[in-house]
């Protein structure tokens, strides 16, 4: 071997040990938090990649179209997938409207004064409040004191006042995208306020506000807190193939407080079952997601200003 | 002509009926937040009042061990180990969720290329989107078991398992709020560090971390106020055991899983009914601090 000692090429300029040890934890910290945010990550992938896994015995069209039987120990999940589809519904025609207009006063009307920083802030508390809180309040605003009953009416509402921060805070985003100048020019052809929002803000800020929409669906087909208590019960069969078995004032299963049930309180579930559910669930909303993600990039990309 | 003109001004008088009126609509919309907010509280104290103002022991409800809701001599309604098992749960998903969610925070904002970034969000995103019951099915189908083999306990659902499902729930919201913290920090500072040949680590560690430190802080508080209204979650994970905990082994139950396993039992306006309205109330004010806490700071970093 040779005697000759290896030269770095670094240390002609004077590679100290210092540098070294700067080049060292340059590496690591990369490194450590490289791994970090893998680990944050691949929960997603293995989880989705487990429960499909484990479902793949009972996943077909059938599961989606059949209610359960048997006391939950068989059948599909017709009955649920309804249920949700109807609380969806419903609470997105009560927060959208809500939503979207309090965003437009929030970013059109408001001054900012003390008390645009209390709504706001009331917002952010709303978004805070804890889903069994919003449970507590669905069961004594709606289902007591207003006596709505148990009823998709009932969980509705208290999946509308839950998610609504959600679409203000989309709205509010996209309108505050639209650049002044589009506003500016439409006040000067004499447009009012509201014509100005109609005709020119709204039109340039649907895709966000669609993103919003979408960000609510995906919420409440989620949550099963504020529901249980609302207007879901442990099984209620349905016609099979009409999608609108259910009444407004009815009670209904829901896929969320189904996965719960079949999971935890029904003893002698087949295995695949709960996780067929847990799919059925995880899938529609994550496929939800997907889509309000799509818009989302396809806007930027397309955005004229 | 003059129809036309009168016909003219009793439409422009219509049209600023209409904008006066949908003007108005739009406040209404605009002041429901606060309606709202209102509204949680004043239900949910009004249903848990009566029992309150009867005279429930304060004390004994926050310092006691002892909940016996359903017993039939001996009635007790101690709150103490189910904060104690809040508490538990929220420390140590905290203490796992704040590390990892500011690392990945400063990994994905400092570190990495914009299209690696760009798909990272997006998973995190979706992430974020895993409804609570799922991750509690989660808990009970996978982490359950797998805690009972590696640490050999004969149940698994415990602090461990619903601090881990617990954390990776609030990773996300940690994440976009120190994402945004770092984002808001001036390119300047970047610049003249790097100007003084700074590793990107060293920058991060001396310039970014410093720089952004409340809007991490107010981070890591909305990762605590989300961990602390858990639900679904952490009453399938676990267990339900109402007892102070005394290691990560220990199952226990929270405050929430509380309200959400008893609620439908307790017959409307008993005093069991309203003890876990009282308990609403303890969790709307914990959040509401919380809340409150993270957005001043977030609001002060934006005022400077």
């Amino acid at each position: 071997m040779s005697a000759q000692p290896h030269i770095p090429a670094a240390s002609v300029f004077g590679a100290t040990a210092l540098t070294r040890r700067k080049r060292l934890s340059e590496a690591l910290a990369r490194a450590v938090l490289f791994l970090m945010t893998l680990l944050m990550v691949l929960p997603l992938v293995l989880i989705v990649g487990y429960l499909v896994y484990k479902a793949w015995p009972v996943l077909s069209l059938e599961f989606l179209l059949t209610n359960p039987k048997n006391g939950m120990r068989s059948g599909g999940v017709w009955s649920p997938l309804v249920g949700t589809i109807y609380l969806v519904f419903v609470s997105l025609a009560i927060a959208a409207p809500i939503g979207v207009l309090a965003a437009v006063f929030l970013n059109e009307y408001a001054r900012d004064n003390w008390f645009t920083r209390l709504i706001n802030l009331a917002v952010v508390n709303l978004a805070g409040v804890p889903s069994i809180v919003h449970a507590l309040f669905g069961l004594g605003a709606f289902v007591l004191a207003a006596g709505l009953g148990k009823s998709i009416l009932a969980a509705s509402l208290t999946l509308a006042i839950m998610t609504m921060p959600v679409i203000i805070a989309a709205t509010k985003e996209a309108l505050a995208s639209v650049p002044m100048a589009f506003r500016e020019a439409c006040w000067n052809v004499g447009a009012t306020r509201w014509q100005t929002i109609w005709n020119v803000v709204l039109p340039n800020s649907v895709s966000g506000i669609l993103t919003g929409v979408i960000l609510e669906v995906c919420r409440a087909a989620g949550e099963t807190a504020p529901i249980m208590f609302t207007g879901a019960v442990f099984f209620k069969a349905i016609r099979e193939g009409d999608p609108f078995a259910y009444g407004l004032f009815d009670q209904c299963m829901a896929l969320s407080m189904h996965l719960f049930t079949v999971s935890t309180q029904v003893p002698g579930v087949p295995e695949a079952l709960p996780y067929g559910t847990a799919v059925v669930l995880l899938g529609t909303v994550l496929a939800v997601n997907a889509l309000a993600i799509v818009i989302r990039i396809r806007l930027r990309s397309r955005r004229k200003w | 002509m003059a129809i036309g003109t009168i016909a003219a001004r009793g439409s422009s008088r219509l049209r600023a009926g209409l904008e006066a009126a949908i003007e108005f609509l739009i406040r209404i919309c605009g002041i429901s937040a606060i309606v709202f907010v209102f509204g949680i509280f004043f239900f949910v104290f009004r249903e848990g009042s009566e029992l309150l103002f009867r005279g429930l022991n304060l004390k004994e409800f926050l310092f006691s061990p002892e909940w016996y809701p359903t017993s039939q001599s001996n009635v007790r309604y101690g709150v103490l180990a189910l904060i104690a098992g809040t508490a538990s749960v929220t420390a140590l998903a905290m203490a796992i969720a704040v590390p990892f969610g500011l690392g990945a925070a400063v990994y994905i904002s400092e570190f990495c290329g914009p299209r690696l970034k760009e798909s990272l969000k997006v998973v995190i995103e979706l992430l974020a989107a895993i409804p609570s019951v799922v991750w509690g099915f989660v808990g009970l189908t996978v982490m359950n078991p797998l805690i009972m083999r590696i640490f050999s306990v004969p149940i698994g659902l415990n602090v461990l398992n619903g601090g881990i499902i617990v954390a990776l729930m609030s990773v996300p919201i940690i994440l976009s709020i120190a994402e945004d913290a770092l984002k808001a920090v001036p390119d300047s500072y970047r610049e003249a560090a790097l100007a003084l040949g700074v590793t990107r680590w060293q920058l991060v560690y001396r310039v970014l971390l410093p720089a952004a430190k409340s809007g991490l802080l107010a981070a890591a508080l909305l990762g605590v106020g989300r961990a602390v209204g858990e639900t679904m979650a952490v009453l399938m994970a676990t267990g339900h055991s109402v007892t102070i905990p005394g290691s990560l082994m220990d199952s226990v139950r929270t405050l929430t899983a509380t309200i959400a396993a008893e609620l439908g039992e307790a017959p409307v306006r008993s005093d069991h009914y309203q003890v876990l309205f009282v308990i609403g109330i303890l969790l709307f004010s914990i959040t509401f601090v919380v809340n409150l806490t993270a957005d001043l700071i977030v609001r002060g970093i934006r005022n400077k």
